[in-house]
Parts: structure tokens; C-alpha cells; sequence
């Protein structure tokens, strides 16, 4: 035992270990820090690691070429051993990740610990934040499926919206002028090199800003930070009550990165990695791209807003949103720091969070989509057709090759873009039914081309089935004139 | 160790002495090498921006046969400018319209919107986008939902009784082809 005492010492005079531990794992932070509530941060480190090690090993077969990057996925999942474990680990990795360091930056938000003094603490982190988007974002592409292959499109796409540089922008991102070898070899160099560079350093000096200004203390209420007295104040709190970050308080960042790396684990060993969906070839088009699940509420918030504000948007707002992260600490300036002396704060995050989650949910549905095969394959309950005249069977029928159900559901079954046609009897006239299939309008194309007139007098007699047995079909208040009735095409 | 040799040094020494000059000259001669390397690995990097219309050329699309009157039918071009690595990214699908009067469209496959690929349905006459729900009409001008104007149109010509478009470029609003 003396021996083994006496190396450590050997080794301790040359590296100054004792030293080391004392100023980093060692040092001391007020009692109130040890809070359940400070385990986001380490639980993400955590998940760096493991996104570290398992992309590491996952680049020892993946092929960043498209003629092969999605056959090496394959082979990945289905002959080399453990290569579909990997896969999860580094996918649920990605997204524990991602749901961590926005739970850190909300809670370090809420809890107002971005203030003095450590208001570059949080601009760093707000800086981790956006690399880590970034990673997952690369990281979706280089899977190069047909998804990650139209989501650079659409990136490139919004990229391309940008005034004066979007050419040399969208050029830059691609690797030229459309997207092909050096598109993928360029998300690849940004996803293994040039963001892991970039979040690496910005950790060290993330973690080097919590060591030199201590992690801040629980907020209390009524008890406004004095920026003159704030430095003296801590160092007191700490020689009065601190503890060691460890081993003392550390123990709950050590449970509860232990369950979340659990929780990683099992998702991946039993829900297993995302399955690739065909592998990128353009001319495959029968497909329906999909972000992954963090890039659903931008997918929906582009479907939603109104075109005319797309533009501004791109140009102005996204970018204005990040900058207003990172000024964060020099737009809130208030003494208190407990939340429920902030309700501003407060009622951000739950307007932020409300917007995000809604149109995540929007973005999983995404009603706004054509149903693209709703036409040929949802059936027709036997209800709307029943007991129906040849005509109204014809119209029935050009409901459907007319590909209008890619649109409208029938009781729910069929495209949600336009309104549900199961009722549409009781809100329309035949005479505005006419109109609106001939001329479009509100969101839906004008059909007056590619209807003849006998085939809107069987839709049109069709549609007027559609009504509930106790309510009536709307009808016209005045009586039509003879010459135009049964005849729409003369309207 | 090192203490103990400045202090060996003779106090008065000149304002700029042989440290300092070897320190000045060090610095600027870094920064002309940091130059060097730095100018050449901007141009590598950047090389992509500026080659757009360079890579542009005449392709063949198929036979004129290939594509009847009055018919949209999807047709695919390889990229001029491709590397052996490309694999099946460098087939650019298009639609092609042979309109009633023997004249022809050749629109992008992508979405005026955010670049998502359109589909043709015949019986109805519309393009159908599957990301945000853009519709189009047969000849490829705007119907419905986000996109703020119609399909791309490829330029294309007619050569020895096949069809050519001049591809090498996706188009996006920035550049509409």
C-alpha cells in the first residue's frame, strides 16, 4: 500500500494532479448549487461523449459518397456486428442531446443565471446550442436517404430566398450548383470536423467560464443581485457553506446522467436506429420528405405562415432570433433572478414552448400536405354512396380521379388541406358549389379546364348528397333562372 | 532556471534591442505565410461559389417520339458536370409538357416553394407538391398554397430530333434556371 501511496506521489510531484482536482473537479461551490435542478448541463456533456465515441466508430465504415453512403448505412445496420447498435446509440445520442441542452437552456434561463457576471457564460452556451442544431441537422443529411436528400433542398431552398448573396450561398452550401458528390462531402467535413472544432473550443471555454466564476447560486426571491457586492458575497457563501463539486455535489449529476444514459440505451437496444427511407436518387419522386422531429416546427411554421411573410422571415427574423439569444443577458438587466419575481421570463418560455410543441404536433400531421395517394387507395364508405342516382355515382366517381380527395377528406378519410367534404352540402349552394369547383379560389385550384360540363352537373350533384339526414342541403334563396338550371357551364 | 539568466543580463539595454526586432520580424513573417496558405485554402473552399453558369450545358432529354402531344411525362437528364462518385444524385428529373400545339414546357421537378419534388397527376391537370401542399396547373403557373410564382422552366431546344434542356443548375429563387 505504501508503495502504491509512494507512485501516486511520483506521478503527483510531475503532474500536479492534487493541484488540478483542487481547481477543477475539486472546487468548491455554494451548498444551494447542489440543486437537482443543476443536472442539465453535465447530462449533456454526457451525451457528447457518447456521440463522440460512437462517431468515431461509425466513420470507420460509413462512405461519405452518395453512390455509397447509403449502401455503407445499410451495411451498417444488417452485416457489420453491432453496426445497427451503434446507429441507435449515436441517433438517440442526437436526440437526448438535443432535448438536454434546450432543457439547460431553459432552466439557466429561467432561473436568471445568465446574469452578472456571467453573462459570457451564457453567450458561449447559447453558441453550444446552435452547434448542437447544427450537428443534428448534418447529421439527418449525411444519412442520405431521400429525406436528408430533400432536406438539403429545402435548406438550400431557403438559403436561395436571400437577397443579392443567395446564388454564392446556395453555391457554397452545395459545392456547386446542384447538390451531388460535393454537397454530401460537405455536410460530412461540417458534421466529423468543422462543428465537433467549433463545439469542443466553445465547451472548453464554457466550462473554464463555470470554473473561474463559480456555478451561480439557487435564486431566492426578494433578494435582488448587487452587482458591486455580488463577487464578495459568493466568495463568502462558498468558505461559509461550499462543498466540493466532487464527490460531494456531484452525486446528482452522476444519478442522473446514469438514468439518462440508461434511457438511451434502451430506446436504442429495443426502438433501435432510424431506418433510412430509400436512398437518395432525385428521380425516385414518389416520396414524401420529412425533417427529423426537432426541424417539424420549422416545417410546419413554413407551411403556415402566410407566403408574402416568408421572405421577411428568412431575412430578418431567424437571424434576428439568434442575436436576440445571445443578447439575452444585456436585454435583462433586473436585479431579481428568481422566477417568480420575473414573470416576463416566464411567460416567454411558456409562449415559446407552447409555439414549439404546437407546431411540432401541426408538423406530424401536417394537414396542409396533399394526401398524394388518397385519390386511388382510401376507400369510400358505403354510406355516401348508397341508394345514390347514376349521376350522383358519377360525380362520386369523379371525386375520386379528379384526385379532389388528395384534398378534402371524406369523414376524415383523405387529404386535409381543404375542409372535410362529408357535410358540404349544408355550408354551399349548388350554385356557389359550381363556382368554387370551376374557379378555385380560397387555397384550392380552379378545375374549369379539365371539367367538362356534364362531369360539374354529376360532381356538383354529388356533392349536394352530402349532408346529415337531419340537416337540409343550403339552397339558393332565390329561385334560379330557368335557362341556367342543371346547366353550370353557362353561369 | 530561466530567472536566474535575466537576471545575469546587463540592466540597460536599448529601447529596441535584438528580442524585440527578431519578435516584430517573426510576426510579420508569419503573416505573410499565414497569407499563403490562408488566400489558397479561402480559393479551394470558395472555388464553388463562382462556378455556376460554367457548368451549365445542352443535354439530351430523349426523343422527341418519347413525349406525345398533349401529354406531361417525367424525363431525366444526367448533369453535365459530374464525378465518378455522383452516383444516382447526378440524374435530374424533370417534367416535360408537350402542349396540344406541339410545343413544349420543361419545368424543374422542384417546388417553387422550398424545393420539394412536384408530382403530375393527368386527370386532374395539376402539380402537387407533398412538403407544404403548392399546386400548380398544367402549364406550370401557380394554383394554390405557399410558392410565390409557377414551376422553373428549362430552356430547351430541338436538335436533330431530340429534345435538350440546358441543365447543370437546381434552380431556386435566387436563381430561377
Amino acid at each position: 500500500m505504501n508503495r502504491l501511496r509512494a507512485l501516486g506521489k511520483w506521478f503527483d510531484d510531475r503532474l500536479a494532479l492534487g493541484r488540478l482536482y483542487d481547481q477543477t473537479l475539486g472546487h468548491r461551490i455554494p451548498l444551494s448549487s447542489a440543486s437537482a435542478w443543476y443536472v442539465f448541463g453535465s447530462a449533456t456533456l454526457l451525451c457528447l461523449i457518447i456521440q463522440l465515441v460512437t462517431g468515431i466508430c461509425l466513420s470507420l465504415v460509413y462512405v461519405p459518397a452518395p453512390d455509397q453512403a447509403y449502401a455503407s448505412i445499410e451495411y451498417l445496420d444488417y452485416v457489420q456486428p453491432l453496426g445497427w447498435y451503434l446507429r441507435a446509440l449515436h441517433y438517440w445520442g442526437s436526440n437526448f442531446m438535443v432535448a438536454l441542452v434546450t432543457i439547460h437552456l431553459i432552466q439557466v434561463f429561467l432561473f436568471g443565471a445568465y446574469k452578472y457576471p456571467r453573462e459570457l457564460t451564457w453567450m458561449v452556451g447559447s453558441g453550444l446550442f446552435l452547434a448542437t442544431i447544427g450537428m443534428a441537422f448534418t447529421g439527418q443529411t449525411i444519412r442520405f436517404d431521400q429525406d436528408a436528400y430533400w432536406g438539403v433542398e429545402i435548406i438550400v431552398s431557403i438559403l436561395g430566398r436571400l437577397p443579392l448573396v443567395g446564388e454564392y450561398a446556395t453555391h457554397l452550401l452545395q459545392g456547386g450548383p446542384i447538390v451531388g458528390s460535393e454537397t454530401l462531402s460537405r455536410f460530412f467535413t461540417l458534421h466529423v470536423f468543422v462543428i465537433p472544432g467549433l463545439l469542443i473550443s466553445l465547451l472548453v471555454v464554457h466550462i473554464r467560464l463555470v470554473l473561474v466564476l463559480g456555478i451561480s447560486e439557487y435564486p431566492e426571491a426578494g433578494k435582488p443581485m448587487d452587482k458591486e457586492t455580488y463577487a464578495e458575497e459568493y466568495e463568502a457563501t462558498v468558505a461559509r457553506a461550499g462543498i466540493r463539486l466532487m464527490p460531494e455535489g456531484g452525486g446528482k449529476d452522476l444519478v442522473f446522467s446514469a438514468l439518462i444514459l440508461t434511457a438511451i440505451i434502451l430506446c436504442a437496444a429495443f426502438i433501435g436506429p432510424k431506418i433510412p427511407n430509400g436512398p437518395a436518387d432525385p428521380s425516385l419522386i414518389h416520396t414524401v420528405p420529412r425533417p427529423d422531429f426537432y426541424f417539424l416546427s420549422l416545417f410546419a411554421a413554413f407551411a403556415l405562415m402566410p407566403p408574402y411573410l416568408e421572405g421577411f422571415v428568412i431575412v430578418y427574423l431567424m437571424p434576428l432570433a439568434v442575436v436576440l439569444l445571445f443578447a439575452v443577458p444585456f436585454l435583462s438587466r433586473g436585479a431579481e433572478r428568481h422566477p417568480s419575481r420575473r414573470p416576463g421570463a416566464v411567460v416567454l418560455v411558456v409562449l415559446v414552448g407552447v409555439s414549439l410543441v404546437t407546431l411540432t404536433s401541426e408538423g406530424v400531421r401536417s394537414p396542409w400536405s396533399p394526401e398524394m395517394d388518397a385519390w386511388s387507395g382510401q376507400p369510400v364508405q358505403p354510406r355516401f354512396v348508397e341508394g345514390r342516382s347514376p349521376l350522383e355515382h358519377v360525380g362520386a366517381t369523379i371525386l375520386q380521379v379528379k384526385q379532389c380527395r388528395n384534398c378534402h377528406a371524406l369523414d376524415g378519410k383523405g387529404g386535409k388541406r381543404g375542409p372535410d367534404l362529408a357535410g358540404v352540402a349544408t355550408r354551399l349552394t349548388p350554385d356557389q358549389l359550381v363556382r368554387q369547383v370551376l374557379q378555385g379560389g380560397g387555397n384550392m385550384p380552379a378545375y374549369g379546364k379539365h371539367l367538362a360540363p356534364h362531369e360539374v352537373s354529376a360532381l356538383v350533384a354529388f356533392l349536394e348528397t352530402l349532408h346529415p339526414a337531419n340537416a337540409p342541403a343550403a339552397r339558393n334563396s332565390a329561385p334560379p333562372s330557368p335557362a341556367a338550371a342543371g346547366h353550370p357551364d353557362k353561369r | 532556471m530561466e530567472e536566474h539568466e535575466h537576471e545575469a543580463l546587463p540592466p540597460a539595454v536599448p529601447p529596441v534591442n535584438r528580442r524585440d526586432f527578431l519578435f516584430r520580424l517573426g510576426l510579420a513573417l508569419n503573416t505573410v505565410a499565414a497569407a499563403f496558405v490562408g488566400i489558397p485554402v479561402l480559393g479551394y473552399v470558395a472555388s464553388s461559389m463562382f462556378k455556376g453558369k460554367a457548368q451549365q450545358a445542352w443535354v439530351a432529354l430523349g426523343n422527341l417520339d418519347s413525349f406525345p402531344t398533349g401529354e406531361t411525362r417525367l424525363a431525366s437528364y444526367r448533369n453535365p458536370f459530374t464525378t465518378p462518385w455522383d452516383g444516382a444524385t447526378a440524374d435530374i428529373p424533370c417534367w416535360v409538357r408537350r402542349k396540344p400545339d406541339g410545343g413544349f414546357q420543361v419545368f424543374a421537378i422542384n417546388c417553387a416553394h422550398l424545393g420539394c419534388p412536384v408530382r403530375w397527376f393527368p386527370q386532374s391537370g395539376l402539380f402537387m407538391c407533398p412538403c407544404h401542399g403548392g399546386v400548380y396547373y398544367e402549364d406550370g403557373s401557380r394554383a394554390s398554397g405557399p410558392p410565390p410564382r409557377g414551376l422553373y422552366q428549362y430552356e430547351f431546344r430541338v436538335r436533330s430530333g431530340h429534345l435538350e434542356v440546358r441543365g447543370g443548375e437546381t434552380p431556386n429563387l435566387s436563381e430561377p434556371v
